[in-house]
């Protein structure tokens, strides 16, 4: 299942799961990705971007408001506009966040704790980077994370809401939105939600950690549906 | 530096008067300060050994798969296909009780640099933590910042924090220890080692600028507590994993070219430590240009420098030609790489200071002149108590065991690491006797745990120590793996007093006895002296960390149930209640710590390894420790969630709570496929009898009493929740 398409997947100094998504994206899609380093002013061709989960720069201030100044960042938002799929994962999320690619902010778990456990989560949109899921579908994934809280205004949440703009939520294995099964204090429960032009996605758990046999598999079906969108 | 130095000074740092005259005659002068203060720290317990090396030279080090064992900065183990494994356990336990969380995050960042400073990618790190009474004032916050610790570094350096174990008593109210274990990966080939070589090559620093802090950290670690050592906060260091993260990897991009000859990092004793150890085993001499060390802040003198602990920096031999390639690569990374000198062949440590001689030692006699101490040691009598008469509501005791503190799940401590980074940890020690991590890209994985019990070692350290070293091999086998080797932690009271150094010797021979005769060899280690505050020590705690190779990875095993599975009992039950948990929670705590045959612990574990690996029988294993066979049972319902059906044999039907709870070593619960045949493999020597079915929703000892496993659940959970809410 090869195709000719070129993923790139940005290396932040403190990112650490560069090595975890570049083993998922080769082992799913069958094409070895571009590491492109942070420093990087030109970003030439590329048909989708990753920004990794980890610690870019320390995250010694609010998580990913750092990494906003690199040049790296200032390309993935010239091409996020031309329509480029870019996917943020943990700290990408966080990143993409604060460069404004995406609403809202996320701000510290509710406890204060970071926390580190597999979660159920409902596909709550449908659209291309879920294309292998069912509507409604319970998968899971594990988070990793100590600022995964979404917030956005009560406004804006509709916006979201409207605009299907929400793509998973954490739920229980029965899907139900309960707060006792949101692991981190999140809006409504939100874990991942994508941009109105819906080219830009950002999402808490890690689908790369979840496609061994010793883990949940569920995060196969998130790189099939990237696999179906190049 | 023309201090005079009075015997105030002198026993400022910690030594002896006659440890001074040794000083005075190796110099064949009178010392400088700087000179001192050189001496002070590598001599200090935490950097010599000194109280220690005569006993710790006899343990067993060499074995068909150690590749290097104890003298490097870790230890290394083959696993084959050029892979190896490198793996050392370090304590942190003084700065953690005066600065938790930064004492327990710098713990982690100095046993990863130990690791990677070898070549190797760190791909686990476990940790084993005991603290005072939950009641202590102190002991929810040092809980809370040591764990936060911990978590914040390895999550950060995005290394996996995949298991360990944490244990309340009240002989750590005030001394609580704090053994951080990291395991690398490197090919065999590509190992790096820390002798220096080559005249005139340069060295060159790398890492965080060095600062005021840490200094005398080693000094520190190598005395006693009285009440005001919380005072003592400034010579704990300040972690930056960030700072780690950086160095890691631009190390390991540097290792991956011919560039480096030898590579350290500055742990304790710092700068000082790192240039004599290398230059002392290339048999080199050393000039350094002080006024070259970046340093944090202005005007620090060449002490401070010398002495100063700051984290996150690293020493390296390099070859004269790799110069410009290393630059460049530390430049990408961010970092500041300066030469701050140059090997010479004088066999001495020249230090200048814009061109001016401040300090000159000599490199061998300094470190090879290390005083090693034969301290007279005695054992100290016991008091026998009394025996209360024990109630008998077996079930309420193993509700009691399974909601205490020191039993109860450790949830809240095990989320706030990161265990699943890297997509290679297959068990965490949540689910299973000991971790199992995946080798990167291959199908074989490593099996890791540490263990000790120090209830054990307080009655009988030799047998205490036997004992945590037997329950590390048979974690390892339980979760499918062959035991390769081990490394330790010793961690004690005052060894001048002679009960103490009693127990430190009993211990090293028990760890010696159970290496030997499980064919389990100690590759790396670090002992943690003088833990004690106002004259009360700990208990003593020898922790064993243990590491093990599955070659297949189905192999892993843990804690895993089917429904209708057969349960089998694995070696004999006696029913020995001393010391048992048990026995604990009727707060009796006399009587010796069951004995270990090694021969049966031999032939059971290889009976279990064999069945393991050669048959598709078993589903699921679990040892036998603390706790006997109630525990062990209850922690496979909570953690399967699933009910277990087992009847008490006849002969113990009078006397229930021997089979429930009795601690004999040597034996194993398997979870057996129901149409798997197990007759034809059961061997001669090998007690082995089924006693009960996976089944139903409780944990029910059929002739006995039953628990709902929804209610253990609930118990299991309850102690930590409460605790820290």
């Amino acid at each position: 299942m090869k195709k000719k398409k070129i993923i790139s997947i940005i290396i932040f100094p403190g990112s650490n799961c560069d090595r975890d998504l570049m083993v998922a994206v080769e082992k799913n899609l069958g094409i070895k990705p571009n590491l492109v380093w942070h420093q990087t002013r030109n970003i030439e061709k590329t048909d989708i971007i990753f920004l990794p989960g980890g610690f870019s720069y320390g995250d010694y201030l609010r998580a990913g408001i750092i990494a906003t100044k690199s040049p790296a960042i200032s390309e993935v938002i010239r091409l996020s506009k031309k329509g480029i799929p870019i996917i943020g994962i943990c700290n990408g999320f966080q990143i993409l966040t604060e460069c404004n690619l995406l609403e809202g902010a996320l701000l510290k778990n509710s406890n204060q704790l970071f926390k580190c456990e597999d979660v159920f989560l409902k596909v709550t949109s449908k659209n291309k980077f879920t294309s292998s899921y069912k509507k409604g579908e319970i998968i899971s994934f594990p988070i990793a994370h100590s600022q995964g809280n979404f917030f956005v205004n009560d406004q804006k949440l509709k916006e979201l809401e409207d605009n299907e703009q929400i793509i998973f939520k954490y739920t229980s294995k029965e899907g139900s939105e309960d707060k006792n099964f949101n692991p981190n204090g999140s809006k409504n429960n939100i874990a991942g939600i994508v941009n109105k032009k819906k080219n830009v996605l950002g999402l808490m758990p890690h689908p790369e950690r979840a496609i061994e046999n010793f883990s949940s598999r569920d995060g196969k079906g998130f790189f099939k549906s990237i696999y179906e969108m190049l | 530096m023309k201090e005079k130095i009075t015997n105030k000074i002198i026993q400022e740092h910690n030594l002896t008067k006659k440890e001074y005259s040794l000083i005075k005659k190796i110099l064949g002068r009178l010392p400088n300060l700087l000179e001192l203060g050189i001496f002070s720290v590598m001599w200090s317990e935490h950097c010599s050994y000194k109280s220690t090396k005569k006993w710790l030279k006899t343990l067993p080090t060499k074995g068909k798969n150690v590749i290097c064992g104890p003298g490097e900065n870790a230890g290394i183990i083959d696993i084959g296909d050029n892979d190896a494994i490198v793996f050392k356990m370090e304590s942190h336990n003084h700065p953690s009780f005066i600065e938790p969380y930064q004492g327990a995050a710098t713990g982690v960042g100095g046993i990863m640099r130990d690791v990677f400073t070898m070549g190797a990618r760190p791909i686990a790190n476990l940790n084993s933590l005991r603290f005072g009474d939950p009641s202590n004032r102190r002991t929810k916050n040092l809980l809370r910042g040591v764990v936060k610790g911990i978590g914040d570094y390895g999550n950060c350096v995005g290394i996996p924090t995949v298991g360990g174990e944490c244990f309340f008593h009240e002989s750590y109210n005030s001394n609580i220890l704090v053994n951080a274990m990291c395991v690398g990966l490197v090919n065999k080939n590509k190992i790096f080692y820390s002798t220096a070589k080559g005249i005139g090559n340069p060295i060159i620093y790398v890492g965080s600028k060095t600062g005021r802090d840490g200094i005398h950290g080693a000094t520190m670690a190598s005395a006693e507590f009285t009440d005001d050592s919380t005072n003592n906060r400034p010579q704990v260091q300040v972690g930056d994993p960030f700072m780690e993260k950086l160095l890691l990897e631009s190390c390991l991009e540097l290792m991956s070219y011919d560039a480096i000859i030898a590579i350290q990092d500055m742990g304790a004793a710092g700068l000082t430590s790192s240039s004599f150890e290398m230059a002392s085993k290339g048999n080199c001499g050393v000039q350094l240009f002080l006024e070259k060390v970046p340093c944090r802040e202005e005007n620090m003198t060449p002490y401070e420098m010398m002495l100063s602990e700051t984290q996150e920096r690293m020493l390296l031999i390099i070859k004269p030609n790799k110069k410009k390639l290393t630059f460049k690569i530390f430049k990408k990374w961010g970092l500041e790489a300066v030469e701050i000198g140059k090997l010479t062949n004088t066999g001495n440590m020249e230090l200048y200071l814009k061109k001016k001689l401040v300090g000159s030692l000599p490199i061998k006699p300094l470190a090879e002149s290390a005083p090693e101490y034969n301290r007279p040691s005695k054992k100290k009598s016991k008091k026998i108590k009394p025996k209360k008469v024990i109630k008998k509501n077996l079930k309420k005791i193993l509700m009691q065991i399974l909601s205490s503190p020191n039993h109860s799940s450790k949830k809240w401590i095990f989320k706030q690491y990161d265990s699943s980074v890297m997509g290679d940890t297959i068990l965490s020690s949540e689910k299973s006797d000991a971790a199992v991590i995946r080798i990167h890209g291959t199908q074989k994985a490593v099996a890791i745990t540490c263990d000790c019990n120090p209830v054990y070692c307080q009655s009988d350290p030799k047998i205490g120590a036997e004992i945590a070293v037997a329950e590390s091999w048979r974690n390892l086998i339980a979760s499918g793996a062959n035991p390769i080797a081990i490394t330790d932690n010793l961690n004690f009271g005052n060894p001048e007093k002679k009960e103490i150094m009693y127990q430190i010797k009993q211990a090293i021979q028990g760890i010696k006895n159970a290496c030997e005769k499980l064919n389990y060899p100690v590759v790396s280690g670090n002992v943690s002296l003088y833990n004690e505050t106002n004259k009360n020590s700990i208990m003593p705690t020898p922790v064993i960390g243990g590491v093990g190779l599955i070659k297949k990875l189905e192999n892993a095993k843990g804690f895993k149930m089917k429904e209708n599975a057969n349960i089998f009992l694995v070696g004999k039950t006696f029913g020995h209640l001393e010391l048992s948990l048990f026995h604990q929670m009727h707060k009796l705590n006399h009587g010796p710590p069951p004995k270990v045959d090694f021969k049966k612990e031999r032939k059971n574990g290889e009976f279990v390894k064999k069945l393991i690996s050669k048959t598709n029988g078993v589903i699921g294993c679990h040892d036998l420790s603390e706790g006997g066979i109630g525990v062990s049972l209850a922690e496979l319902c909570i953690s399967n969630e699933m009910g277990i059906k087992v009847e008490i044999p006849k002969k113990f039907l009078s006397k229930p709570e021997k089979w429930i709870f009795g601690e004999d070593q040597s034996r194993y619960i398997l979870i057996v496929e129901e149409n798997f045949n197990l007759k034809k493999y059961i061997e001669k020597e090998v007690e082995i009898e089924k006693i009960g079915i996976v089944s139903g929703v409780y944990l029910e000892f059929t002739n006995c009493f039953e628990i709902p496993v929804k209610n253990l659940i609930k118990l299991n959970n309850k102690w930590f929740n409460e605790y820290l809410k």
